[in-house]
């Protein structure tokens, strides 16, 4: 246990114990980014995956949409200490994307407009754990929010999920991102509250 | 390199305004810290509940004693508690400095950027107020303009001392922007601070000019945005959001 601050008493919410350590329950939607938000043209949009022998597949907005969709329904988890439970998004699954690509890589930096990157474990995006999403609650997602496309990986913490995502580049080696260089964990796991370099 | 949990004593409360106050905190063994930086505070109550909020730095590298400037939010679990109920000698918990990237220093940057436009909404100011004032321990001339929006003058956080450094310190230039009540005779009528006047108070875009924008999301998506329109590369903005509608 900490040290007492004498007379804190604080505000228990009975969703505490559904939290990861050190969060606490937000019914807005709050919005981190390093800078502003780039404005990015359906029209010029691409997701492209990019294999470690530089194999290159990309898929233009029409293509995105000819894929099976999903609808998953998650709770999300942000390092400056808010959760959100219950979202419920559209888009298609990392499975889907990665069916056809041939890898042996581990590991993923992914790429932004805008020039964000983040890095994560392949494993990370596989069996459902991933989506590239472009509607929020049935709507299409605001670009504040990532639009016109983010990747949703929920059970990290929020920076993992990548706003305004361009691609994914598939690595035989580790890579840090954006935050993860700035000192930010490499995994970024809020149930064992992996929040800095070294948690 | 693990961010490890300081024990941290108040040794001084300052009121800034009706609603705002700088906490001096004694924290030995901090390791120190860029202007523009923060800090996660913890809170414990007595049967163990513990609750973290985040606070930026207000000055710069002073060794051990640092300066967190906290707006009490009506409904708020931690903030009215920092303002109003934690008394000189009390302890809490803190682990810093946190975040590498909305950060400036007189020294980092010296020949790269050579104008820092600095642009405020509410309590968005202190981590600029630490850029103003490591600008001015280091007699820095490095061309600044804080852009500060806030809504009565009575809401002017370190009005004195941006009044005084605005004079004495060249080429440090504060532009204050009224919201809901503008003072006695300003030219300017109480209002929102829109995308076509922050292009009319900020520099021209230019290689050299870097942008720092803070304050509650809201204010910081909407001066960021501005700044956009106006010419400003994505690259040459840094932002902080403080959370809230
Ligand atoms: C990197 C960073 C730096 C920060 N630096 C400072 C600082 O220097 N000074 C400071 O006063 N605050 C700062 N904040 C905000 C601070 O961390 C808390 O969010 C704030 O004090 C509210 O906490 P609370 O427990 O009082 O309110 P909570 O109980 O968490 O929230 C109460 C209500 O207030 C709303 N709310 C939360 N934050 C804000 C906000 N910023 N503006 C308007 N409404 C809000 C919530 O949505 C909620 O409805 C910073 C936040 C971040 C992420």
């Amino acid at each position: 246990m900490g040290i007492v601050t004498p007379g804190f008493r604080g505000r228990r919410s009975e969703e505490a114990a559904e939290l990861p350590p050190g969060q606490y329950l937000t019914s807005d939607f709050p919005v981190l980014s390093a800078g502003p938000t780039p404005q990015v043209d359906l029209d010029t949009w691409t997701f492209t995956v990019t294999t470690e022998g530089y194999e290159q597949t990309t898929w233009t907005w029409e293509d995105l949409l000819a894929l099976p969709q999903e609808h998953p329904t998650v709770d999300l988890h942000c390092v400056t200490r808010w959760s959100k439970l219950g979202t419920t998004w559209t888009g298609v699954s990392l499975d889907v994307l990665l069916e056809d690509v041939e890898t042996a890589a581990d590991f993923v930096l992914v790429h932004s407009y805008g020039g964000y990157t983040t890095n994560l474990p392949l494993e990370d995006l596989l069996d459902g754990q991933a989506w590239i999403v472009h509607e929020l609650e049935g709507d299409p997602l605001p670009s504040a929010h990532g639009g016109p496309a983010r990747l949703l990986v929920p059970h990290l913490y929020l920076w993992k999920s990548a706003k305004w995502v361009s691609g994914l580049d598939l690595l035989t080696e580790d890579e840090p991102g954006f935050w993860e260089q700035l000192g930010y964990h490499e995994y970024g796991d809020p149930w064992r509250e992996q929040r800095y370099s070294g948690d | 390199m693990r961010l490890s949990w300081y024990p941290a004593t108040l040794v001084e409360r300052r009121a800034e305004t009706p609603t705002v106050a700088t906490l001096v905190l004694r924290v030995p063994g901090w390791p120190g810290h860029l202007p523009g930086q923060h800090v996660d505070v913890r809170l414990t109550a007595e049967d163990g509940y513990s609750t973290q909020r985040s606070y930026s730095l207000a000055a710069p590298d002073h060794g051990a004693v640092l300066e967190i400037t906290v707006q009490a939010l009506g409904d708020g679990e931690v903030s009215p508690f920092l303002v109003e109920g934690l008394v000189v000698g009390d302890p809490v918990e803190l682990r810093g400095p946190v975040g590498g990237w909305f950060v400036w220093s007189p020294v980092s940057v010296a020949g790269l950027v050579d104008r820092v436009l600095l642009v405020a909404g509410g309590s968005g100011v202190v981590p600029l107020m630490a850029m103003v004032r490591a600008r001015h321990e280091a007699g820095s001339t490095v061309p600044m303009r804080l852009v500060y929006s806030v809504r009565t003058p009575a809401d002017v956080i370190y009005a004195d001392e941006l009044d005084r450094l605005a004079k004495e310190d060249d080429g440090l230039e504060v532009l204050l922007v009224h919201t809901r009540e503008a003072p006695p005779g300003s030219g300017r009528p109480a209002g929102r601070l829109s995308a076509d006047e922050l292009a009319t108070l900020a520099w021209p875009p230019a290689d050299d000019v870097r942008a720092y924008v803070c304050g509650p999301t809201a204010f910081v998506d909407a001066a960021a945005a501005g700044l956009v329109r106006a010419g400003y590369h994505d690259a040459a903005i840094r932002t902080e959001r403080f959370g809230g509608e």
